[in-house]
């Protein structure tokens, strides 16, 4: 492929590789960049190819039959030249170029050497994901608490149990799946803590009846836990960690409707390993910068406002999944269809998808969407969950910035998480606030969704690798053959401190019953 | 005799600005359109500096500030703003450009600045790069935390009596005699004021012209970047001579030359880059490799280091890159204080006690009106008292 790209996706995630096969197939040429080591994002996250025999993960799995076709299909389009893939490339800026985009990425496929690289295109297609959103409670910063997300990414990715006896907590059905994998892996799921009632749901019965497989998929999951005699307690969460240098125990208690825990239900329960997480966060971090309009989600997230061809306000930037709500895999892949649909359209591409197609698509993008609003309604989070803090926990872990100061700078007039930030570090440190912003949000705004901080760097990037993208040569545009604006630095740095590679995975996510 | 004072802005010069006046015993209300120190505050290194001053009006405030900066600190606690004065490194490319700065040095130290000859750069930051031929250190560079620092002097001019009153400035009230009266606010509310003082730092320009007082001042972009934290690598505030070049410029381009520094969080900062390109907020990318790859060749071990986060703002600049600092002729009652350019932070105190003085007619805190007319807005002023 000597010609121009036509199309960049972030992301190869169900929305970012869908879009890819479709944008492919209606005969675009598209450079699609992720920073995994294979396809399938966090929900079909794989064991690295040299692994895949020794660690079976396929029963973790919901829908491969599609992943591998989505796989097969970008492979033919590899072969003919059409895709540019690029695994283990993280983006950390997306820039308007001309009329077009510049994606600026780093390769680190020879980790710790890291080269900067550049690739431009007429249009791009962010499809970032999301990650768990966390509350805090007194000890979830101890070794041994992780995000459900991060329990399952450890699962799918290479096999690992993090615990022999774990609590999971938090809301929403992503619970369900996690505890299942960690079942059938043989740890003891000593209880599944669910913030919400069941009876929740039925406040929205449309979407239930409308959507079966949905239903069809949490029994599934409902049965693999009665089978590993899991129990699963509504209107309960994990408010305290105990430990010393690890998690041994933590406290569970039973909710009352606002979420505060009911004197008198506190129950220790010994473990050595806990789950916790609250819904998703959207990936805004490249499409925040572009400045492409936001707009309130049901869950207590800004997403970004799509029009129904998946267009943000920005011209020729667009974005499927859950960076406009998060919804699950199956609407993820739709919206990516939809707008590769939309990408071929307004780039006149000769195959252009049948209306009926489109039409079939935009009813089920709807019928899904509406799934997503009454999953967010029906597992909100507790209104009173900040009951559970004292002023001495940690609530920014980077930066060890306790509640009790963030209500301080509250008193002190920071009325949003940005103000926050300037007044006691909240959100300065290595994660950029990606863990602690919701919550942060959450105990100073109180109204509104959550719009996260600008990062006009999305991912930690080495100012060496930067520094070679000054003294390289500009305007290169990429093909599949040459490596484009491509730098190499060395990492290790010249005056011998150790570099490790960053991590960009501060919230592990993964989802499937969603 | 002013009595009432509006202090239009709450950035780091609105809260000096309150604070000296309250402090005077002046019935002050600050009003900003948004909360404490969340403009060009938030977007700066918080620079409190005298090298890269050449001799002149904004030397002479910048060494005022400086000392009221220490006195502030006095007051306050040190730790409420995290004022730590860790001197600044001023080095050289080549033997040209330590001619150059052994010169511009020379003359700073007539006009009063500490200033100390360094030939082995490296027994000061022993992680520069080895090539450096030589620098300037000056002990009396500081820095604080400019957010905090603002909160901080905002939060005791409030305990000095002041008052704070969110709102955005729509127009000035005036009495028959042309004089201000109060000031109207976007919702409707009029603020009574014998004086409103115009401490909108970028947005300075729009808010004289609200005010009747329009001054020119213009947005001048800046990208700083943080780093990872590290154990302590970088003590000073260390920059290229060429950073004193392009302060004082007009170039309508990019212009970058970093300055690196520590911070108590473990950061190292990276600040520095200046774009005439209006308010746009847009990243540009080749300006923070051009930060990196400057860095980098100031301190190899930068080049493992990882980038966190980069953030831009837009700093007030007038015309002849002077701050313009003093009661506008045209219309009696409002005073300027606005325009600081990258040096807002650093000159904030002995902003605010001179726009003190000025409202009491006797000096202030060490300001006295007299002996900086060089701030006055009459220079922008043609003798019909229209902008030129």
């Amino acid at each position: 492929m000597t010609d121009p790209a036509d199309l960049i996706v972030v992301g190869a995630g169900p929305a970012g590789l869908a879009a890819a096969a479709t944008a492919l197939a209606g005969g675009l040429r598209v450079v699609l960049l992720d920073s995994g080591t294979a396809l399938g994002g966090q929900y079909w996250r794989h064991p690295p190819e040299h692994a895949r025999a020794a660690v079976p993960t396929d029963d973790l799995h919901h829908g491969l039959d599609r992943y591998r076709a989505l796989c097969k299909a970008l492979a033919q389009h590899r072969t003919s030249g059409r895709l540019d893939l690029r695994l283990e490339h993280h983006v950390w800026s997306a820039v308007r170029d001309g009329d077009g985009f510049a994606v600026h990425a780093v390769d680190r496929h020879e980790a710790p050497r890291e080269t900067a690289v550049v690739v431009r295109a007429p249009r791009l297609l962010v499809a970032t994901g999301a990650y768990d959103r966390q509350l805090p409670f007194p000890g979830w910063d101890l070794p041994g608490v992780l995000t459900i997300g991060g329990l399952q990414a450890l699962l799918k990715g290479g096999g690992v149990a993090a615990g022999s006896r774990v609590a999971l907590g938090g809301t929403g059905p992503f619970l369900l799946p996690v505890a299942a994998g960690l079942a059938a892996r043989g740890v003891e799921v000593v209880e599944v803590c669910e913030a919400a009632h069941p009876r929740a749901w039925l406040r929205h019965p449309g979407p239930l009846l409308r959507n079966p497989g949905k239903w069809a998929e949490g029994a599934g999951y409902a049965a693999a836990l009665v089978r590993h005699r899991v129990p699963l307690r509504p209107r309960a969460a994990i408010v305290a960690a105990e430990g010393g240098e690890r998690v041994t125990a933590v406290r569970i208690a039973s909710l009352a409707p606002d979420g505060s825990p009911r004197p008198g239900t506190e129950r220790r329960v010994e473990v050595d390993a806990v789950g916790v997480g609250w819904g998703f966060a959207p990936q805004l971090d490249l499409l925040v910068p572009l400045g492409c309009a936001l707009t309130d989600g049901v869950d207590g997230n800004a997403v970004v406002a799509v029009d129904e061809g998946m267009r943000t306000t920005v011209p020729g930037l667009y974005t499927a999944g859950e960076t406009c709500g998060v919804g699950g895999a199956a609407l993820a892949v739709n919206e990516g269809r939809l707008a590769a649909a939309s990408v071929l359209a307004d780039s006149r591409a000769t195959r252009v998808p049948a209306d009926k197609h489109l039409a079939a698509l935009r009813s089920a993008v709807a019928r899904q969407r509406a799934f997503a609003r009454a999953m967010a309604l029906a597992h909100p989070l507790p209104p009173a969950w900040s009951s559970w803090l004292t002023d001495e926990t940690v609530v920014c872990r980077c930066e060890e910035v306790t509640a009790g100061a963030i209500r301080s700078a509250r008193a002190d007039g920071a009325h949003d998480h940005r103000q926050v930030k300037q007044l006691t570090r909240a959100g300065m440190g290595w994660c950029q606030g990606r863990m602690c912003g919701p919550a942060v949000h959450c105990l100073t705004a109180r109204r509104g969704a959550y719009e996260p901080a600008e990062r006009l760097v999305a991912t930690p990037v080495t100012l060496g690798a930067l520094a070679d993208l000054d003294e390289a040569p500009a305007g290169t545009t990429c093909t599949a053959d040459t490596a484009c604006t491509a730098v190499t630095a060395c990492t290790a740095g010249t005056t011998g401190t150790v570099c490790t590679q960053a991590s960009t995975d501060n919230g592990e996510t993964d989802k499937e019953c969603s | 005799m002013t009595r009432k004072v509006v202090v239009v802005g709450a950035g780091v010069v609105g809260a000096a600005c309150a604070f000296h006046a309250a402090s005077a015993g002046l019935d002050v209300t600050v009003t900003d359109r948004g909360p404490v120190g969340a403009g060009t505050t938030s977007r700066g290194e918080g620079n409190v500096l005298l090298s890269d001053k050449e001799p002149g009006p904004e030397l002479a405030l910048a060494r005022l500030s400086r000392t009221l900066w220490d006195e502030a600190g006095q007051e306050l606690g040190p730790d409420t703003l995290e004022l730590e004065a860790k001197g600044g490194l001023v080095v050289a490319s080549g033997a040209e450009n330590l001619a150059a700065l052994q010169e511009f040095a020379a003359r700073q130290e007539a006009a009063g600045v500490r200033v100390e000859r360094v030939d082995r750069v490296r027994d000061l930051e022993p992680h520069l790069a080895p090539d450096i031929p030589g620098g300037v250190h000056y002990p009396q560079d500081a820095q604080v935390q400019p957010v905090l620092a603002a909160a901080a002097l905002l939060r005791a001019a409030l305990r000095r009596g002041a008052r704070f009153h969110p709102g955005e400035v729509a127009g000035a009230v005036t009495g028959r005699d042309g004089r201000v009266t109060g000031v109207r606010t976007a919702a409707g509310d009029v603020l009574p004021a014998d004086a409103v003082v115009n401490a909108a730092g970028t947005w300075g320009g729009e808010v004289g012209r609200r005010l009747g007082a329009p001054v020119e001042v213009l947005p001048r972009r800046g990208f700083v970047l943080v780093t990872e934290p590290l154990p302590p690598m970088v003590r000073h505030k260390v920059y290229s001579a060429d950073y004193v070049a392009n302060v004082a410029s007009s170039d309508a381009g990019l212009e970058t030359s970093c300055v690196v520094e520590g911070t108590r969080g473990g950061t190292v900062l990276i600040g520095a880059s200046r774009e005439r390109v209006g308010f746009d907020t847009t990243m540009n990318t080749a300006v923070v490799a051009r930060l990196a790859a400057q860095a980098c060749r100031l301190f190899p071990f930068l080049r493992g280091v990882h980038l966190m986060r980069a953030y831009r703002g837009f700093r007030p600049y007038c015309p002849d890159h002077l701050p313009v600092v003093g009661p506008d002729p045209r219309v009696p009652g409002v005073v300027h204080a606005c325009g600081h350019e990258g040096a807002g932070v650093g000159l904030a105190p002995a902003t605010g006690a001179l726009v003190t003085a000025h409202l009491l007619g006797r000096p202030w805190r060490g300001a006295d009106p007299a002996a900086h007319t060089g701030l006055l807005p009459d220079r922008f002023l043609t003798p019909g008292g229209v902008p030129q």
